[in-house]
């Protein structure tokens, strides 16, 4: 018996590696094509590419599906990638493809992504959905600079865009955990309240003029040794103190979600909270200060937004962002690497979209949609199934 | 105004069921209190930031045009009331239906929370029939183009069906990401370049020109200052169709037997996955009706920026919610958002009264809270139960108690 499973686990293994190569392959064959190299005809990408899918079939057979598909998809794209880069001038791809700088854009552009994520997962593993990060992350935007503003510090604002998110993630969840709501209604209605009230507020306090621009900023930092690296340095040499935070808070949350008391305790309330609840763990409060931290944390992102990114407000700003965001806490499967990855990849799919105009003006706004499809896809299980918690959604009910 | 009860009295741990259990938890009296709750909170915004809630309800009021029913306003108050309210009705038709597109999907125990998409493809198959075939007969070229608007519509909330019946994927997260897609197709046909600007202003993110014979007919009020076009008819027409779909069709049974419990209507020869899909396409219908009847009654094009800036499927949750997902609270519920909307709107609020630009922020805040609030509906009924103690004890009604923690 022991060794058809060593069998069995040697064959997914190498599944799992050809999955991987499947998955390079098509990342090569899309940049033969992309400078520095710059291939002008696409054979070789195509060639390649079919190698990756087949690759990826292989693995598929295997029985690596997620994985295996992945690979076909991306072998795919990257081909797709090849040929029109073929069919584009020189000049345009160069303008466009400038790695370093849009590597730095797609970290720029998953700042706000990366906290807002991290918060729908400490939310939904707990057992509550949270449809409300983008009006929590609204939230954060608009009270992070005003309170930057009031208060003449950048430290300051954090603060107080954090305090706003969290006092609507304690409304999420008074309303859902305590007074038994429907969780998609109201964190529904908590975006459309954040609207108004920072819409009210930021009219009312600074009418026709926005947001003043002398505003104190969340500083950017340089990184010393990294800074002097050629390509590196002028990818991530420079980053702002929130976008290096919340890169080091991914780490920080996956330990807490999987290698703490605390954590394991968070998803077990979010599995099985009549169970936790018979050992004695608190399933309200647990839940209560998850859906504060989420707030919290998608406040955050909007912060960042405001006084990092920019040094302005304007009315509902965040402009989907939350829902982006959480589009990535479900395909990433609710962990924080994997979520880390969708908001790389959606950030990396804006950064494009903005750069793109330089030679296709009107199909650039369609890499924005990109998120959303891919999550489309995720959800209906065609590459792989991402499960969410067992009790999300579910008020708990003590007996 | 009658909320129609349900007769109905199952108890299971489904949305529907419990939805049911609000409508007969409360009748109509948790939606009045609700709204005054909402309301009250919101002049409090006002009493905080220095204005005068009871003067600036007034001017809402006035805005609104609703005054025009009395029969003792007259003269010249009385044709001001005339065009604001048909602004009001204006508001209040596609409000109407991206309720019902709402309210369909929670009788069947899906959350529609797409209604927003809906609308959007709806629009923009209604501006694409509407100003493409200039030689099209009048009549029959707004019928194609509220035709393809519905087929849109259906189509788009169809996606959501037909993954939640084949791969069970829930239809909340579906229908959002299908409300940004439906955005950024939008953007990308009516941006600069995109393949349905107009060729007339190539500078400008907009569709072309819904031509004159696609356009619905102005029954009240001046065709040139935005007067009431016939769709306020048809969102009725709309809601009578929505009740005798549910109450005197098979169809509508089946719907709300697998909306309140999936299993047994699988076990007694029902097919959920069909009815998903069906149910999809019917929330989508109305939707998709939603936005053709604003481009066609009176928008007569799309900027990207109405596309971008769109919330009327959310403000379809609240119009559902309120109104129970009954047709004739929906109705009510409609007037009353689209009376809010058009009150507090830049064009019919009185400006030394109250800025309506911070006005329409207050409106996104009493609608949130109204969301919030008929969601956490336990408050209102603990109230209310109180209330009822005071007059001789009876057992007050336990709405969300049937779900416990596992399924």
């Amino acid at each position: 018996v022991s060794t058809s499973v060593a069998a069995a686990s040697r064959v997914a293994l190498s599944a799992r590696a050809a999955a991987w190569v499947g998955i390079g392959l098509g990342a090569v064959a899309w940049y033969l094509a992309l400078p520095p190299i710059l291939l002008r005809t696409a054979i070789p990408s195509l060639l390649i590419a079919a190698v990756g899918v087949a690759a990826g079939a292989y693995a598929v057979r295997e029985g690596r599906r997620r994985l295996g598909w992945i690979a076909i998809v991306i072998a795919v794209i990257g081909a797709i990638g090849a040929v029109v880069a073929t069919q584009s001038g020189e000049g345009n791809l160069e303008r466009v493809f400038v790695w370093s700088a849009l590597i730095a854009a797609m970290l720029r552009f998953a700042t706000p992504l990366i906290f807002a994520a991290m918060g729908g997962i400490l939310s939904e593993r707990s057992g509550v959905i949270n449809i409300g990060l983008e009006g929590m992350m609204l939230m954060g935007a608009f009270f992070g600079i005003f309170g930057a503003d009031l208060l003449g510090s950048w430290f300051l604002g954090i603060l107080v865009g954090v305090a706003s998110g969290a006092v609507l993630g304690l409304v999420h969840a008074v309303v859902s955990i305590h007074l038994r709501a429907d969780q998609v209604v109201s964190g529904t209605g908590i975006n459309i309240i954040a609207l108004g009230i920072t819409g009210y507020v930021f009219i009312y306090h600074y009418g026709d003029q926005g947001t003043p621009p002398d505003v104190s900023q969340v500083p950017n930092l340089t990184i010393p040794l990294i800074e002097d690296i050629p390509f590196i340095g002028e990818a991530i040499g420079t980053m702002n103190l929130l976008t290096l935070t919340a890169l080091l808070f991914v780490p920080v949350l996956t330990v807490y979600l999987f290698r703490t008391r605390g954590g394991l305790r968070l998803r077990s309330v979010g599995e099985k909270p009549r169970a936790a609840d018979s050992v004695g763990l608190p399933v309200l409060r647990t839940r209560y200060l998850a859906v504060i931290a989420s707030g919290a944390l998608s406040a955050l992102g909007g912060v960042y937004l405001s006084i990092g990114l920019l040094s302005a407000f304007s009315q509902n700003m965040t402009a989907g962002r939350g829902f982006i965001a959480l589009a990535a806490v479900i395909f990433g499967s609710w962990r924080p690497y994997g979520a880390l990855a969708g908001a790389l990849l959606f950030g990396f799919s804006s950064a494009v979209a903005r750069r793109l105009p330089a030679f296709s003006d009107s199909t650039a706004v369609l890499f924005e949609a990109l998120p959303y499809v891919l999550t489309l896809v995720v959800v209906a299980g065609v590459i792989g199934r991402s499960r969410p918690p067992a009790a999300i959604g579910v008020p708990y009910v003590k007996e | 105004l009658s909320a129609a009860p349900e007769p109905d009295a199952v108890v299971a741990a489904t949305p529907a069921s419990r939805l049911a259990a609000y409508v007969r938890g409360g009748g109509v009296v948790v939606p009045v209190l609700t709204t005054l709750l909402a309301f009250f909170a919101g002049g409090l915004v006002m009493l905080v930031t220095g204005s005068d809630p009871i003067a600036t309800y007034e001017a809402i009021w006035k805005g609104t045009g609703l005054q025009w029913i009395f029969p003792w306003t007259t003269g010249d108050e009385r044709a001001l009331a005339a065009v604001n309210l048909q602004q009001t009705l204006l508001v209040t038709t596609p409000l109407i239906l991206t309720g019902l597109a709402v309210a369909f999907g929670f009788r069947a125990g899906l959350f529609n929370i797409g209604g927003n998409g809906q609308y959007i493809v709806g629009a923009i198959a209604a501006v694409w029939a509407g100003s493409s075939f200039p030689d099209m007969p009048a009549f029959a070229h707004v019928f194609i183009s509220i035709l393809a608007a519905c087929a849109a519509g259906a189509l788009w909330a169809g996606i959501a069906g037909v993954l939640k019946a084949t791969t069970g994927a829930h239809e909340v997260i579906t229908t959002i990401m299908l409300n940004w897609i439906a955005i950024y197709v939008g953007l990308w046909l009516f941006g600069v370049g995109g393949p349905l600007q107009t060729e007339l202003e190539p500078e400008i993110p907009k569709s072309a020109d819904v031509v004159e014979g696609a356009k619905l007919p102005v029954f009240w009020g001046e065709p040139i200052l935005q007067g009431l076009h016939i769709g306020i008819f048809i969102a009725l027409a709309a809601v009578v169709v929505f009740w005798l779909i549910l109450n005197r069709s098979t169809t509508g049974f089946e719907v709300r037997a697998v909306g309140f419990n999936p299993e047994a209507a699988r076990y007694s020869g029902m097919s959920v996955g069909k009815n998903y899909i069906l149910v999809m396409a019917v929330c989508g219908v109305f939707a998709g009706l939603a936005g053709s009847m604003d481009v066609l009654g009176w928008q007569f094009r799309l900027a990207t920026n109405d596309i971008q800036f769109q919330l009327i499927g959310f403000f379809g949750i609240a119009v559902a919610l309120l109104g129970r997902n009954t047709a004739t609270g929906t109705v009510a519920a409609g007037l009353l958002f689209g009376a809010l909307i058009s009150g507090t709107s830049q064009r019919n609020l009185d400006p030394t009264v109250f800025d309506p630009s911070l006005a329409s922020n207050l409106t996104y805040i009493i609608q949130g809270l109204v969301i919030l609030i008929v969601s956490a509906d336990v408050i209102v009924l603990a109230l209310m139960a109180r209330a009822r103690g005071l007059f001789g004890r009876r057992k007050p009604p336990e709405p969300a108690a049937a779900e416990a923690g596992e399924p």
